[in-house]
């Protein structure tokens, strides 16, 4: 976008949102880049009716928008077709409406995740959301992006607990769908659809969740094993029981742990070349159920390293539970070119996909690290050794690999959500294309017939 | 067209701009040549036609009543994709149907055209136990699943009280709840993925049997959208672990208020039960004279709430749920000693709407979903609305989750009885809106609460709904009439089909 467009965008971007909450300032614009993409100015709405009048003004103006909160996730997806305007929904912080006594709660986007933590602790309750960016991240950019959680073992994902949205579309008309209650059908889950996806359909303005009462006590179990087999049978062991656990998470690294503060993690969870960490609440009768019931189960899989099983101290269980939290995100600043891939697959495939995953790093001798979910997801990450060439090219061979390896096996697919911008030119981030692309394509007409909403970011070039 | 058939769809008003709605479709006459095409496709014994084989599909679990023209009885996915290929190709609408136990019409030809009964599609395609999935075709009845996994030490957790009777297919359509849904969630919370066949002909997967398909979330919206959006013929579900332990109370109260408030505290103080459902004392004694489980016949009302998980988990909550129902004042708290009590006392609550048929010729019941803090409130609005019209009104319903299921008793060849129930149905709902709540937490909108739309859904909100609606269904040809308010604005509100069984469809 060159300057003499850049004028009358700043202008009437200062008439809707007012000039403290306008960005121009090329300097300042640098930290709202995507992909190496500079928009023209930053919005920061105070109020959905500011934003449904920015969107009108994009999408009269055929300028486009990415909505964001704190930019912790902007690299997931692909480079945006058109960037114009970055709005930045930091302002919309709200709480506004809690009944804690419902366990309901109606939020606005831009509203911190550790905030929003506090607000709920202080009545005992939480969201099952422990994810990537807890620091800084906000809940829209949560939601929007798709982030799972560890607990989603036990509590599911954000489809299980979102209970209605509020949301401009690109047409900047305000919508809801969903409500503040429980159970609903009242219409379709039309909410269901934002989540994941990247504020292609619509800037979500509200978001109303279910909250869960906080348990009384929380452990967490280590356990290592010799090879990926043994971890999943134990995997395996749990699901065939009666016990519920919170989380069951199995970590794998090669070529010693590539991850600064590694090694001190790696004391923790154990010599093997696998770990399995599972996190447990309730009471204490229940939590020494746990602990003896895991134990031997752990123990009667292949491959367990005796000795191994244990429970964790308080401050270990942060720790670790951290490191699970924070895995699929790449910490800023960090200096060596990293890919990060999530991939799908029923719990039984989980050992033949890990294996699969080891030798697309190994054979061009990529340092690689790997956190599965037991519900059957794996995220695993490479990191280049330095940023020369050499090392960038056999980290893209590698991302190919992978690639090509989700697509020959029926199970799992594959997306890469982290690598070099320069990789997006060759690699489509969102691998495979499904069935549903034409049906998906006719529902970003129908909310975002001017493609104004994060252009070229989502599957099939949404 | 002359002669023949001429299967035309008039849309009724399609031009009224105020009709946020699918333009409604009325089915002039039917074509023997397509009833022949049909035929062809699966057999003679596959097709119904004749008026008299067509009665028991006018009607569903609701108090609506709609003629379709004809009943198919497709076996194969081949087979669907035929009929919805006809059907557009006649412009004749298609409403699919699983067992007809739907309580809002979902399942009915509001506007005639064809029923596709998913009777014979009843399948169980595969168990998958190391991963806890199954496939399932949509005819296949919810609980003869969870007995198909139950070897296994699994099942299927959505329970709705039909359960024996009603289909996956519908309940995915629906997306229906049911006691127990309070800890495991409805019916889309166990859906990973879907075959469908769009309005189009087109065959399409939904989802998968993965977790967290790439892109936006179809099988989420899928589920539902009350069979607006395509015919299911395949389903991806997850099966969930029986619990190693499980224990249900019964609390039994003298006063309603007490009740309610014991459900309030019991959210409030973080305790997740598997179930916790509320009888009032009317319904109580409707269900004792049935089911004969022990209910106390003097109670002004009952909970029946079920503990479930590890061992050491439901001993310690049911001490904590029986010692809050003490506080709140309940009279008595049982527990069943053995899973045979436990059972009987589910009879009476799964059979109640059986129960409560038997004191009237028909009875009308509301699904409106309120938060639970308002229960109190929510119940004594009820009473004082049962007193005003002179309307017996039983309750039984999902407390924990503060969905509620008010049963009025009404005579439909009582003219004005009819007509004040409706108005009480509707003061019912208006109430659980104001208090923050919906019209419909598991029954669905179909065409008894389309009208009821707009209280809850602006029109930009109701036109976005449409529009999705069309990217799946654009002319509208599958399940017409449903949803969607036809009515707004055209002076018909009020005006119900009467419940008689030679109705006419219109």
């Amino acid at each position: 976008m060159n300057t003499r467009t850049t004028t009358p965008i700043f202008s009437r971007l200062n008439e809707i949102v007012g000039n403290p909450n306008v960005i121009a300032d090329p300097a300042q614009l640098a930290a709202y880049e995507i992909d190496g993409l500079r928009p023209s100015a930053v919005a920061r709405p105070g109020s959905s009716g500011e934003v449904a009048e920015v969107v009108k003004f994009a999408a009269s103006e055929k300028l486009a928008i990415v909505p964001m909160g704190a930019g912790t996730k902007l690299g997931i997806g692909m480079p945006p077709r058109q960037y114009d305007i970055a709005l930045e929904m930091e302002r919309l912080d709200h709480v506004v409406a809690y009944d804690p006594g419902d366990l309901t709660l109606g939020v606005e986007p831009g509203i911190p995740l550790r905030r929003l933590e506090g607000v709920l602790a202080g009545h005992r309750q939480f969201l099952p959301l422990l994810v990537p960016f807890m620091n800084q991240g906000t809940v829209g950019g949560t939601i929007a992006s798709g982030a799972d959680s560890s607990l989603r073992q036990l509590y599911g994902t954000a489809r299980d607990f979102v209970l209605g949205m509020e949301f401009v579309t690109g047409e900047g008309e305000l919508v809801k769908s969903g409500g503040h209650v429980v159970k609903n059908v009242s219409g379709y889950d039309i909410h269901k659809l934002m989540i994941g996806a990247l504020g292609t359909l619509g800037v979500i303005t509200r978001i109303n969740f279910r909250t869960f009462p906080l348990p009384a006590e929380t452990r967490t179990f280590v356990t290592a094993f010799n090879g990926v087999d043994g971890a999943c049978e134990f995997r395996d062991a749990i699901a065939n029981s009666h016990l519920r656990a919170q989380s069951v998470e199995i970590l794998g690294a090669g070529q010693g742990n590539p991850l600064p503060g590694g090694e001190s993690l790696w004391d923790l969870v154990g010599d093997g070349e696998w770990s399995v960490v599972i996190s447990v609440t309730g009471n204490r009768p229940v939590l020494e159920r746990y602990h003896r019931d895991m134990e031997a189960l752990a123990r009667r899989a292949d491959g367990n390293l005796l000795e191994s099983f244990g429970e964790l101290s308080e401050a270990d269980q942060e720790t670790v539970a951290a490191y699970i939290r924070e895995f699929a995100g790449t910490a800023s600043g960090q200096i060596s070119p990293t890919a990060i891939f999530k991939i799908s697959t029923l719990p039984g495939g989980l050992a033949a996909l890990a294996d699969g995953l080891v030798s697309c790093a190994e054979k061009p001798d990529i340092p690689w690290s790997m956190m599965m979910r037991g519900v059957g997801i794996a995220y695993f990450k490479m990191i280049a050794a330095d940023g020369t060439a050499e090392s960038l090219r056999r980290l893209k061979e590698a991302c190919n690999r992978v690639f090509r390896g989700s697509e020959e096996s029926d199970g799992g697919r594959a997306v890469l959500l982290t690598c070099p911008a320069e990789f997006k030119s060759e690699i489509n981030v969102w691998g495979k294309e499904s069935g549903e692309l034409p049906l998906m394509k006719g529902l970003k007409k129908v909310f975002d017939p001017g493609n104004v909403l994060a252009p070229g970011r989502f599957v099939g070039g949404i | 067209m002359t002669g023949g058939w001429t299967a035309t769809i008039v849309p009724e008003d399609a031009a009224a701009g105020d009709c946020a709605g699918v333009a409604p479709c009325r089915l002039i006459s039917m074509d023997p040549r397509l009833l022949h095409d049909l035929k062809k496709v699966l057999g003679a014994g596959g097709v119904l036609h004749k008026p008299e084989d067509l009665l028991l599909y006018e009607y569903d679990g609701s108090v609506e009543v709609a003629r379709p023209d004809c009943v198919v009885f497709p076996r194969t996915t081949a087979d669907v994709v035929e009929i919805v290929r006809l059907a557009k190709k006649n412009r004749v609408p298609i409403v699919g149907r699983g067992a007809g136990t739907g309580l809002s019409g979902g399942a009915l030809a509001r506007h005639g055209g064809i029923i596709v009964s998913f009777a014979r599609m009843n399948r169980i395609v595969k168990v998958d136990v190391e991963n806890q999935r199954a496939v399932v075709q949509p005819g296949v009845v919810n609980a003869d699943l969870s007995l198909a996994v139950a070897h296994a030490g699994l099942h299927f957790a959505p329970d709705p009280s039909s359960q024996k009777a009603c289909t996956i297919g519908g309940n995915v359509s629906e997306n229906s709840g049911g006691p127990h849904t309070l800890a495991y969630g409805v019916t889309t919370n166990h859906v990973v993925g879907l075959e469908v066949v769009l309005p189009s002909g087109e065959l399409v997967r939904l989802g998968g049997t993965t977790p967290d398909s790439p892109g936006y979330d179809l099988t989420g919206l899928f589920v539902g959208s009350e069979g607006t959006f395509g015919l299911l013929t395949e389903i991806i579900v997850k099966l969930t672990r029986l619990p190693e332990a499980v224990k249900t109370l019964l609390a039994i109260y003298d006063s309603i208020k007490d009740a309610t408030e014991t459900v309030a505290e019991i959210t409030a103080r973080g305790i997740t039960p598997a179930a916790c459902e509320m009888m009032d004392g009317w319904t109580i004694r409707a269900v004792e004279d049935y089911v004969h489980a022990g209910f106390p016949l003097d109670a002004a009302a009952v909970l029946l709430i079920d503990v479930d998980g590890l061992r050491e988990v439901t001993e310690a909550e049911a001490l904590e749920v029986a010692d809050v129902c003490r506080t709140h004042h309940a009279r008595e708290v049982r527990v069943a000693r053995d899973a045979d009590e436990r059972e009987l006392l589910w009879k009476g609550r799964k059979n109640a709407f059986g129960a409560a048929g038997r004191f009237a010729p028909s009875y009308y019941t509301q699904d409106g979903v309120i938060p639970r803090t308002k229960l109190p409130a929510t119940l004594r609005r009820i009473a004082e609305i049962g007193q005003k019209y002179g309307l017996q009104i039983g309750n039984v319903f999902h407390a924990g989750d503060g969905n509620l299921h008010p049963i009025i008793l009404f005579d439909e060849r009582n003219e004005k009885q009819f007509r004040d129930t409706v108005r009480a149905a509707d003061e019912i709902i208006e109430f659980c809106i104001q208090m923050g709540g919906t019209i419909t937490g598991e029954h669905g909108v179909g065409m008894e609460k389309d009208r009821l739309m707009p209280l809850l859904f602006s029109d930009a909100d109701l036109d976005l709904m449409k529009r999705v609606h069309d990217v799946f269904n654009p002319d509208s040809l599958l399940n017409p009439g449903k949803i969607f308010p036809n009515s707004k604005g055209c002076g018909e509100i009020y005006v119900r089909p009467k419940a008689t069984p030679s109705a006419p469809t219109a």
